[in-house]
């Protein structure tokens, strides 16, 4: 019995060590998800980021649910989202749009290249929106219900098969 | 040789695909506070913020234009009056406890302040117990 007891030590080194090497095999979740889920939008006012296109205020929420997007030209993986963002807007969604650190140029050269989903983009010159909402990278999506709160959060590109959970998620704003 | 060498310049020119902005950063993201006490409680809170764009560093660390944007709302904040820790509570609220390198108690952290208090009452039972018995067995030995 005393013996055995001995062996304690080295099946618990051996159980860490295994479960450190599971772990480092194991792909690291690098998101940092918003805590805001369910909290009300923080109030803002952001100037239009492009010519021609309002800006974006919290006031804008209201109505029906609608998504806010928040991208930059300088955002490789936003052009990738951009012909999802398209399918959402041809199916009725209004996208309301958060430009990260962009030049008015350089946003609207963007949208000439991609293609303008946006019915208005407020500019963040210096990420102030984007760490009031707990969004930490571009793109994120983010469903606003009509009384402002947010809902949901989706973090990277939109993938075509996002398309429909997010058409899901705004029927569930309702 | 010749390819070599051209293959060589290639490589040392080739810029890689930069995610980044061209964006001048943030009015206080490289500029300190006039006021010194006011830059030191900014600078100590800094520390102990994560960068949400390269989480192993603090946002007093990191040159990511995020952090940049991060350390321009704690000296904003700083400045206008609030606590250093209204402005940790504030980025938990937005982020979670991942934010903040200063250890919180909350649901999900409590067994790691909870074990080590559990872990030295066991230890020191054990120890009370084994000291206790063998000055039993001393005393025992001597009658």
């Amino acid at each position: 019995m005393r013996k055995l007891s001995l062996w304690i030590p080295l099946a618990l080194f051996a159980f860490f060590a295994g479960l450190a090497a599971y772990m480092l095999t194991q792909e690291k979740d690098q998101f940092v998800e918003s805590t805001m889920i369910g909290q009300p939008l923080p109030a803002f006012a952001l100037d239009p980021a492009v010519d021609g296109l309002p800006g974006a205020s919290k006031a804008d929420f209201t109505g029906r649910p609608k998504l806010l997007n928040i991208w930059a030209s300088w955002c490789t993986p936003c052009i990738a989202e951009a012909p999802q963002l398209e399918a959402l807007k041809r199916q009725g969604v209004e996208i309301i749009g958060i430009a990260i650190r962009d030049k008015p140029a350089d946003a609207a050269n963007f949208l000439n290249r991609y293609g303008n989903p946006y019915t208005r983009i407020g500019s963040d010159r210096i990420s102030e929106v984007q760490l009031a909402i707990g969004s930490s990278g571009v793109p994120e999506t983010f469903v606003i219900d009509a009384k402002g709160v947010i809902r949901y959060q989706k973090i990277g590109d939109i993938r075509p098969e996002d398309v429909p959970v997010l058409l899901a998620e705004l029927e569930k704003a309702q | 040789m010749i390819r070599w060498l051209f293959a060589l310049v290639l490589a040392v020119l080739a810029v890689p695909l930069a995610a980044q902005d061209s964006m001048p950063p943030a009015p206080y993201a490289y500029n300190q506070l006039a006021d010194e006490k006011l830059e030191a409680e900014a600078a100590a809170l800094m520390q102990t913020l994560r960068c949400l764009k390269c989480q192993s560093q603090s946002i007093a660390d990191s040159d990511a234009p995020m952090a940049g944007d991060m350390r321009h709302q704690v000296r904003a904040r700083i400045l206008a009056g609030e606590s250093p820790e209204a402005i940790r509570g504030w980025l938990i609220a937005r982020y979670g406890d991942y934010v903040s390198y200063e250890p919180e108690v909350s649901s999900t952290t409590w067994p790691l302040f909870a074990i080590p208090v559990l872990v030295i009452l066991i230890v020191a039972g054990v120890l009370l117990r084994r000291l206790g018995k063998r000055r039993d067995d001393d005393a025992g030995a001597k009658a």
